[in-house]
């Protein structure tokens, strides 16, 4: 089976994010004076084979744990998966 | 009796910029450079190894993260533990940060934008492979380029590091004050470099390579090259 994962992959609270802060200092000029705390992460899709879901939430998690995120400044979370190929 | 020439390996990765200027300076300083290749699992038996600057597979995912699982990293790994001398410069420190071979991990500049531009440096330690010919306070003027250069730790890293002793340079003005002013990227504590606990592991964002050639610039780079090649050398003869 084929299972469609997505890993959300966001800044550690507190940490410096210059990204979100240039969003959130662009955002009065579009109209939106009342807007704060804005964060940017990267959002990461990815297809799995495997017998089951736990065995590919399994191997995501390893994923996410040891390449898409670096421990020192991100957290992540594996989103609910879809199967992609029920009908094959 | 012939005088040992030390033997400092410099690891291109696809995507590394400052390799050829690393293999430049160690020989302007007297060293063999060798070449290294990410993909081996060879550090053809060098005396010390450098990972160089540049934006190793593009930086995609996060700068040094993809090099850091590189076949090569195996060997650093054992060198490095074995007490063998590492130094990572900019995207090396990178590199070495993700693979947790040094402590912290660098992010966007505070400005967001990518600076070019020489500063100043206040060795902190001299307890380490780059700057064992230097005396903690001293001050060296070395360029930065980098636009993800801004290093972060978790509060209980940042203890430790600050506890140890394990930062190596503090960004500073000329007199060797550490200011906000002189702080280029937003470092925490204006950490310019750290070691490793036993200080054979050292990384940084200046590059001294590229401040050895008083043709070119401020000469800073040279007493860190040196300190390298004596310790690559005293590694050699142990």
């Amino acid at each position: 089976m084929r299972y469609r994962f997505e890993v959300l992959v966001t800044l550690k609270p507190g940490l410096a994010d210059p990204q979100g802060k240039a969003v959130e200092a662009s955002l009065p000029a579009i109209g939106f004076a009342n807007v704060t705390d804005v964060h940017v992460g990267r959002h990461v899709g990815l297809d799995v084979e495997a017998t089951s879901e736990p065995e590919a939430r399994a191997q995501v998690e390893e994923i996410a744990r040891r390449l898409l995120s670096n421990p020192v400044i991100e957290d992540f979370r594996v989103l609910e998966p879809a199967e992609t190929d029920a009908g094959s | 009796m012939t005088i040992a020439t030390p033997r400092v390996g410099v690891i291109t990765f696809p995507g590394s910029l400052d390799d050829r200027d690393a293999l430049r300076a160690v020989e302007t300083m007297g060293g063999e450079g060798v070449d290294l290749w990410h993909a081996d699992h060879d550090l053809r038996g060098v005396d010390a190894v450098v990972l160089p600057g540049g934006f190793s597979y593009g930086d995609y995912l996060r700068c040094g993260a993809i090099a850091g699982h590189a076949p090569i990293l195996d060997e650093v790994r054992s060198f490095a533990d074995r007490g063998g001398p590492v130094l990572g410069i900019c995207n090396g420190f990178q590199i070495l940060c993700e693979a947790g071979l040094l402590p912290g991990a660098l992010i966007r500049n505070a400005s967001l934008r990518f600076i070019c531009v020489d500063v100043f440096l206040r060795v902190e330690t001299s307890q380490t492979t780059i700057t064992s010919e230097l005396v903690p306070g001293e001050v060296v003027e070395i360029p930065v380029k980098h636009g993800e250069g801004q290093y972060v730790a978790t509060t209980e890293q940042l203890r430790r590091i600050e506890d140890e002793g394990l930062v190596v340079f503090r960004y500073a003005d000329a007199r060797g004050e550490v200011t906000e002013r002189a702080n280029p990227n937003g470092s925490l504590d204006n950490i310019a470099g750290v070691r490793s606990t036993a200080g054979n592991v050292v990384g940084l964002m200046p590059h001294p390579e590229h401040a050895v050639d008083p043709d070119v610039g401020p000469t800073g780079g040279q007493p860190l090259i040196a300190s390298l090649l004596g310790s690559a050398l005293a590694g050699a003869s142990a």
